[in-house]
């Protein structure tokens, strides 16, 4: 392990930790209880195999999201579309789910392989709209994702919505097609090993194809790229095409799994949080399962701890943002990453005059 | 009868209304990308400082007091995003998204802990700005219905576009900032600090979106709810994206988003069309318009290296 991955994994770890100090003491500093409130952000997960269950369950779209971004910023495709594929995604396998009669075994695999593809066609519409227009995909993937919220407020108050329940939801998605838990005692669906096999083959995608290759080499520097000879235009759409199809997986595997009926009729915030999840995981899908374990412990976590204290779960979210902004800063414990070099230099001096 | 709507004084008047927060964006957004630097935190911005109106102006028990300090710290976070950026060289859009994190759970947070309130914050007894009838104005017809009795902060926004004009075209410090977003190393080589110049026009850029989310929660709105930036911020980017970046252009094209989205709250409750596809207009409208102008500005990129 070279020094500079050896301080990559150390400034991590101590951004993390960082994060962690600062929502402690915001903690300290507004509950009546803080103690017991920091003790069942830490160990409530592990408190029953339901709580741990809630962990993996909440990894599962996690690692979806985390893997499709991943791809997606590897291209140095900045498209923040992925909130709108993972919503789009979940919809279409409801509205499939209700309005197709396949065979059991056969239902759920076409629902999220539709969802996918739905998935796929949010993020490539500002890439494409980039092809096209040399538009600015940032902006346009902000403004798909809203347009994708409200259409399928739209498709759900007037096409799918059960009337007899209570509140603004979808029919429920016959039980056939619904994924079957793998573990009693948890909700743990068979989409936790779809979500395994999908970080896997995202990172033998990016790093031992040709095109992971191509891919990468766009996202480091597209001129090079550009002059060695690589399809610029047609990597930033696989690119989205591919990394919206991950998330939209991940949209219709997280209804069939964990939902019976469509019920989002806000943005969830998966898009946002795929961003610290790449972040943390380097952009390398081999680690999102990881990264994702660990925000998702952090959630629940913190869904336990304002159950039993006084504290709001928005504290992670804080906690989110601040670990994103130390892991980024690349200055940040720069002087140190100096001294560790020069320290590993001088040692490799002193082994080769010691061979003279 | 939506005609009619349409051509009605009171829509011009919401519209205007509708505008005025996503035009202090707007400008916010160009002061920083004319420094070189994308402000995606406009978002988050807004959303602190709409509590922060609600939070300041019932401290003070003085509207005009609350949005100073709010003004504050919207320069602060500014500052925040430039120290980020420019010192730690931090990812411009990976900090904003962190920033904009930081402003949706610690809104929450802080509502929580000031007040007691989640979601909307009704126990806190902020003060608004006033509604301003222009004398003379208002006598005028049509026109009169719709530029008079407007919140104090649309005409101040009105008055910045102009102001914010002439700070970037005609002072020192924005020709500074115009040089340096356009090349940076050219502008050092003669003597500028581009560091103080960005880290100047981030502050700017706080403080000019501040006055938009003061104005959700103590204009458009007299309460501060979850989320009530609701992509403003974002929508602001594109406006001045499509603007070319200047305070007139990004003015015209905020006008028409603010058109979109009155336009929308009238279809509401016309309820002729779906209320979800209506409120999918300013949106679209956004991405359409989007498209034509870099579309346009590519075919003129064009035509001029082909020559």
């Amino acid at each position: 392990m070279n020094s500079n991955t050896k301080f990559n994994i150390l400034r991590t770890l101590l951004s993390v930790g960082i994060a962690l100090l600062i929502s402690f003491i915001l903690i300290l500093l507004t509950s009546h209880e803080p103690v017991k409130a920091v003790v069942k952000l830490l160990t409530g997960p592990l408190e029953s195999t339901r709580r741990f269950g809630n962990v993996i369950e909440a990894m599962i779209p996690l690692i979806f999201t985390g893997v499709g971004v991943s791809i997606m910023f590897s291209a140095n495709q900045i498209n923040l579309a992925g909130e709108g594929s993972f919503h789009i995604g979940g919809l279409v396998a409801t509205v499939i789910a209700l309005n197709t009669t396949l065979p059991a075994g056969i239902s759920p695999i076409v629902c999220i392989l539709l969802a996918g593809i739905a998935g796929s066609l949010v993020t490539a519409i500002p890439a494409v709209l980039k092809i096209k227009t040399e538009s600015d995909i940032l902006v346009s993937s902000l403004m798909m994702n809203y347009l994708i919220l409200y259409f399928s407020n739209y498709i759900l108050s007037y096409f799918i919505k059960d009337p007899s329940a209570g509140s603004v939801v979808s029919y429920a998605v016959p039980e056939m097609t619904q994924f079957s838990t793998i573990f009693a005692g948890t909700r743990i669906h068979i989409g936790l090993f779809i979500a395994i096999v999908v970080a896997l083959l995202g990172y033998v995608f990016l790093y031992k194809t040709k095109l992971g290759y191509e891919l990468r080499v766009t996202g480091e520097n597209q001129d090079f790229a550009r002059y060695s000879g690589i399809n610029v235009l047609k990597i930033t759409l696989i690119s989205s095409l591919l990394g919206g199809f991950v998330i939209g997986l991940g949209g219709g595997v997280e209804i069939l799994g964990m939902y019976s009926r469509f019920s989002w009729t806000s943005l969830l915030g998966y898009g946002w949080d795929a961003i610290i999840i790449t972040t943390l995981a380097k952009k390398n899908p081999l680690y999102v399962p990881f990264a994702a374990f660990f925000l998702a412990y952090l959630r629940t976590g913190a869904s336990i701890m304002s159950r039993s204290t006084d504290v709001a779960t928005e504290i992670v979210i804080i906690t989110q943002g601040l670990i994103i902004l130390l892991v980024v800063a690349e200055q940040f414990l720069s002087k140190y990453k100096h001294k560790m070099i020069a320290k590993e230099a001088k040692a490799t001096l002193g082994n080769v005059k010691e061979v003279e | 009868m939506i005609l009619n709507a349409l051509l009605s004084p009171e829509f011009f008047n919401a519209a205007l209304r509708a505008t005025t927060p996503i035009l202090f964006a707007t400008l916010a957004s160009a002061v920083a990308s004319k420094s070189g630097i994308i402000n995606m935190a406009l978002e988050g911005i807004m959303l602190f400082s709409a509590l922060f109106g609600v939070l300041f102006s019932a401290a003070f028990q003085s509207a005009w007091l609350g949005l100073f300090v709010t003004m504050i710290l919207g320069g602060f976070i500014g500052f925040v995003l430039a120290f980020f950026v420019l010192k730690l060289k931090t990812d411009e859009i990976l900090a904003a998204i962190a920033i904009n994190l930081i402003a949706t759970g610690g809104t929450v947070f802080l509502m929580l802990t000031v007040s007691g309130d989640r979601g909307v914050s009704s126990s806190i007894k902020s003060l608004q700005l006033p509604r301003v009838a222009l004398p003379l104005i208002e006598n005028i017809p049509f026109l009169g219905e719709i530029i008079s009795n407007q919140n104090i902060l649309t005409y101040i926004s009105l008055i910045m576009v102009v102001v914010v004009h002439i700070f970037l075209y005609k002072t020192p410090l924005g020709l500074r900032i115009r040089a340096v977003g356009e090349n940076k190393d050219a502008a050092e080589s003669v003597g500028i600090s581009s560091q103080k110049i960005q880290f100047t026009a981030l502050i700017i850029s706080g403080l000019l979106a501040a006055m938009g989310g003061f104005f959700l929660s103590g204009g458009y709105m007299t309460y501060f709810t979850k989320d009530m930036s609701a992509g403003r911020g974002f929508i602001a980017l594109a406006a001045s994206t499509m603007g070319g970046n200047t305070p007139i252009g990004g003015f015209l094209v905020s006008l028409l988003f603010g058109a979109a989205q009155a336009f929308s709250n009238i279809m509401q409750m016309g309820a002729s069309l779906p209320y979800e596809l209506v409120q999918m207009l300013p949106y679209a409208t956004t991405l359409i318009g989007l498209g034509i102008y870099s579309y346009s500005l590519m075919k003129k990129r064009h035509r001029l290296s082909g020559k």
